[in-house]
């Protein structure tokens, strides 16, 4: 499968179409790999033409062989370190309608002496823009095949095919007589790889490198390019007008949010319903048709819920990355960003944190992997760190739940409830940003933050792209998250489901000879109080009686771990009471025991309004996502940044029940 | 005067740009001695904000847009 005649990368500037030609050159037979070490993807596809078989990398987008962030840092290492042993063309992608720009990197490449070949993209656009080439004479000034493709639509793909048949050679002269008498490779090596004390110096050199490469590059234009000079606002500067505008650009993206966030719900609420049921199905028919013994229960109360576990998220993961994908690739993304980076900064944020942030209240795992695109390595560990406090889907359940025992709806206009549910969701943004601005005191700065950032024409989404990054990011998440998810599912299974091996024999000797109503349900939940996870939750009682729990609450907690929505389940499980969301009456009746808790000390309700709330605030706060401290670990690489996020989170969540609790009560 | 000080929608020649951590990142954005900057829009809270550098929209706080020396035409 990875064998292959010809290595081709592909090379340019962000936002130069670099991703386009790479699908309508490979379709669907891309792989993403994560770099060594990095959180970079390596893209690879395959395609034949002729007879050969080509493989075709991806580099994240660049603007310079000088680096200046890590995705560049990688793209760049993997051009020095491949370029001697396995690349055998660079196919430079450069955006037509912005060639003075796009030519910098060119230049930059095409002095490594590697073959090189320039595709002119969009090049419609460049026409609109009145921007017209003479591609014999720009492909003569520049020593290098030229080729004016339009990736969106294919055109041009059939000459660039033709054109990398033939061996192309590398440029004969250099762009830039650098007066060191070392090649320009070994000049960016050791420009890129050492950090000197000079740094300052270097820095200075590669302004002038730069300058001088641009000097150049205006001489090679004046001969090939005509440009039109037209006074007229483009079609990108009207819209932006309207967008970037005071009250519309705000009204605008507000609008925009609250449009997905309905939707993602709504589209989502099916789906994920039906994929509940099935699961359901599968454990009970499994548990049915397996031979009964340890198997049986692994599968069908541990695997396959794991599984559940899993696959139920995705309806969610997909639509929202349906959005932003639409949203990014319109080139709408950078918009938002540019609206409110001065909020953001404040904060010790970027304008781009505000995708993550957004889409945490859905989800922080997808969120946590959108924080790629945040350049600055502070900005973006902030932003991971701080996404999970944002109130997701998965608190829903249990704020539904434990809000209901705080009060009925007695008013016929205004429902008290979902006044408390909107302050949970304020309160979890209160506290992101909190900790954001905390972290910008801690963390120290490296890099110094900037927002450089270069707003794309907009343009029509592309649906073969959006479909590739969804299906993309569902196997990233599907493999990766969900090996870990899977584990931990089955490790609470067990913890769940055995105990010291006495005691679980008395429960079943106990009942043999009784038949009564609800007989497996009591059970169950006596062997629950006997499980280690039963244990674990007497165990931790002392620590978490300040809260205002007692023990059958820890179990809860416990279990929570691996996922929040575990928690009505666990609680339902515990009382013995089969709790259903669909059926009005047994969740009347789960909330009629909850409330007729006594405490064994003093006879007060176990769910006073003061435990309730110091619950609430608990579950707000704390970290209680494996996935997401999973996740947390694949993106930034470090073992100790899930381990800090689950400690501030889950400290300051017993910090603020302890003082909710103790206040009150 | 610096491309903060340009009016919306003036067009001016960069002289030259600032020494400074951002530098180099400006020059390789487009920004150097010569080449065509316009001032677009700011952003709804006054900053960061929009320049035409020669034909593309580049987003800059305001911190990095004051490094960019001009003369307008």
């Amino acid at each position: 499968m990875n064998q292959h005649d010809r290595h081709i990368v592909l090379i340019g500037n962000p936002n130069a179409g670099k991703t386009t030609l790479f699908n309508s050159l490979t379709g669907l037979s891309q792989k993403t790999s994560n770099l060594p070490g990095t959180t970079i993807e390596e893209k690879n596809g395959y395609f034949e033409h002729n007879a050969y078989r080509y493989k075709v990398t991806d580099l994240p987008g660049t603007y310079s062989i000088y680096p200046n962030s890590e995705d560049e840092r990688i793209a760049i290492q993997y051009t020095l370190k491949h370029l001697k042993s396995s690349i055998d063309y660079i196919v430079y992608v450069a955006d037509a309608s912005n060639l003075q720009r796009n030519l910098l990197l060119f230049s930059q490449i095409a002095d490594l002496k590697i073959p090189i070949i320039l595709a002119l993209n969009m090049m419609d656009i460049a026409q609109e823009k009145g921007i017209t080439f003479q591609v014999e004479q720009l492909s003569k000034e520049l020593g290098v095949f030229v080729v004016p493709i339009q990736a969106k639509n294919n055109k041009g793909i059939k000459i660039l095919l033709e054109k990398i048949e033939k061996p192309i050679q590398a440029l004969q002269t250099d762009f830039y007589k650098n007066h060191e008498m070392i090649p320009y490779f070994e000049l960016v090596q050791k420009r890129t790889e050492i950090k000197s004390q000079n740094e300052e110096f270097i820095q200075k050199e590669i302004s002038t490198e730069t300058a001088s490469r641009y000097t150049q590059i205006n001489e090679i234009l004046k001969l090939s390019v005509i440009k039109e000079s037209k006074n007229t606002k483009t079609r990108t500067q009207k819209i932006d007008e309207l967008l970037l505008h005071p009250i519309y650009g705000f009204l605008t993206f507000f609008t925009a949010l609250f449009i997905i966030f309905q939707l993602v719900f709504k589209i989502a609420e099916t789906p994920t319903e039906w994929i509940d049921s099935l699961f359901s199905y599968l454990s009970q028919k499994s548990s049915e048709i397996l031979p009964s013994g340890v198997l049986n229960n692994l599968i069908s109360e541990g695997i396959l819920p794991g599984i559940g576990g899993i696959v139920v998220f995705l309806p969610q993961i997909i639509l929202l990355f349906t959005f932003l994908s639409f949203l990014e690739e319109s080139g709408y993304m950078t918009r938002v960003s540019f609206i409110t980076d001065r909020l953001m900064r404040k904060f010790g944020l970027n304008g781009k944190s505000i995708v993550p942030l957004v889409g945490g209240m859905a989800c922080a795992i997808p969120s946590i992997m959108a924080c790629r695109n945040i350049e600055n390595q502070k900005d973006r560990l902030i932003t991971i760190l701080v996404t999970p406090l944002m109130s997701c889907s998965a608190r829903l359940p249990v704020y539904t739940l434990l809000i209901s025992l705080l009060a009925t709806n007695d008013s016929a206009f205004l429902d008290i409830r979902g006044f408390i549910m909107l302050g949970m969701y304020i309160l979890g943004f209160l506290a992101s940003i909190g900790f954001a601005l905390l972290f910008k005191w801690i963390l120290k700065q490296k890099e110094k933050s900037f927002f450089i950032l270069e707003m794309p024409d907009y343009r029509l989404p592309r649906l073969k792209n959006i479909l590739i990054i969804i299906k993309n990011k569902t196997f990233d998440f599907v493999f990766n998250a969900g090996k870990i998810i899977l584990l931990i599912s089955i490790a609470l299974w067990f913890l769940a489901s055995y105990g010291p091996k006495s005691e679980f024999k008395n429960i079943e000797l106990k009942y043999a000879n009784y038949t009564f109503k609800d007989k497996e349900l009591k059970i169950k939940s006596e062997k629950l109080e006997a499980s280690y996870a039963g244990i674990l939750g007497k165990t931790i009682e002392p620590i978490i009686k300040p809260l205002g729990y007692d023990w059958k609450i820890g179990i809860a907690l416990i279990t929570s771990f691996a996922a929040r929505e575990v928690f009505t389940g666990t609680i339902a499980t515990i009382y013995s009471v089969n709790y259903a969301d669909e059926e009005g009456e047994e969740k009347q009746e789960l909330l009629k025991i909850l409330k007729s808790q006594k405490r064994v000390d003093n006879g007060q309700p176990v769910y006073s309004i003061a435990t309730i709330l110091s619950l609430l605030i608990f579950y707000a706060f704390a970290m209680q996502c494996m996935s997401t401290l999973a996740i947390t670990y694949r993106e930034t690489k470090k073992i100790k940044w899930p381990i800090i996020q689950f400690l501030y989170m889950s400290g300051f969540a017993y910090l603020m029940s302890f003082l909710t609790y103790q206040i009150l009560s | 005067m610096n491309a903060i000080d340009l009016k919306t929608g003036e067009t001016a020649t960069i002289s030259v740009v600032n020494n400074g951590k951002f530098q180099r990142k400006l020059i390789e954005m487009g920004c150097f001695e010569g080449n065509l900057i316009k001032k677009l829009y700011h952003s709804p809270l006054g900053d960061p904000i929009a320049f035409d550098i020669n034909g593309y929209i580049l987003g800059l706080r305001k911190e990095e847009a004051q490094l960019i020396q001009v003369v307008p035409f």
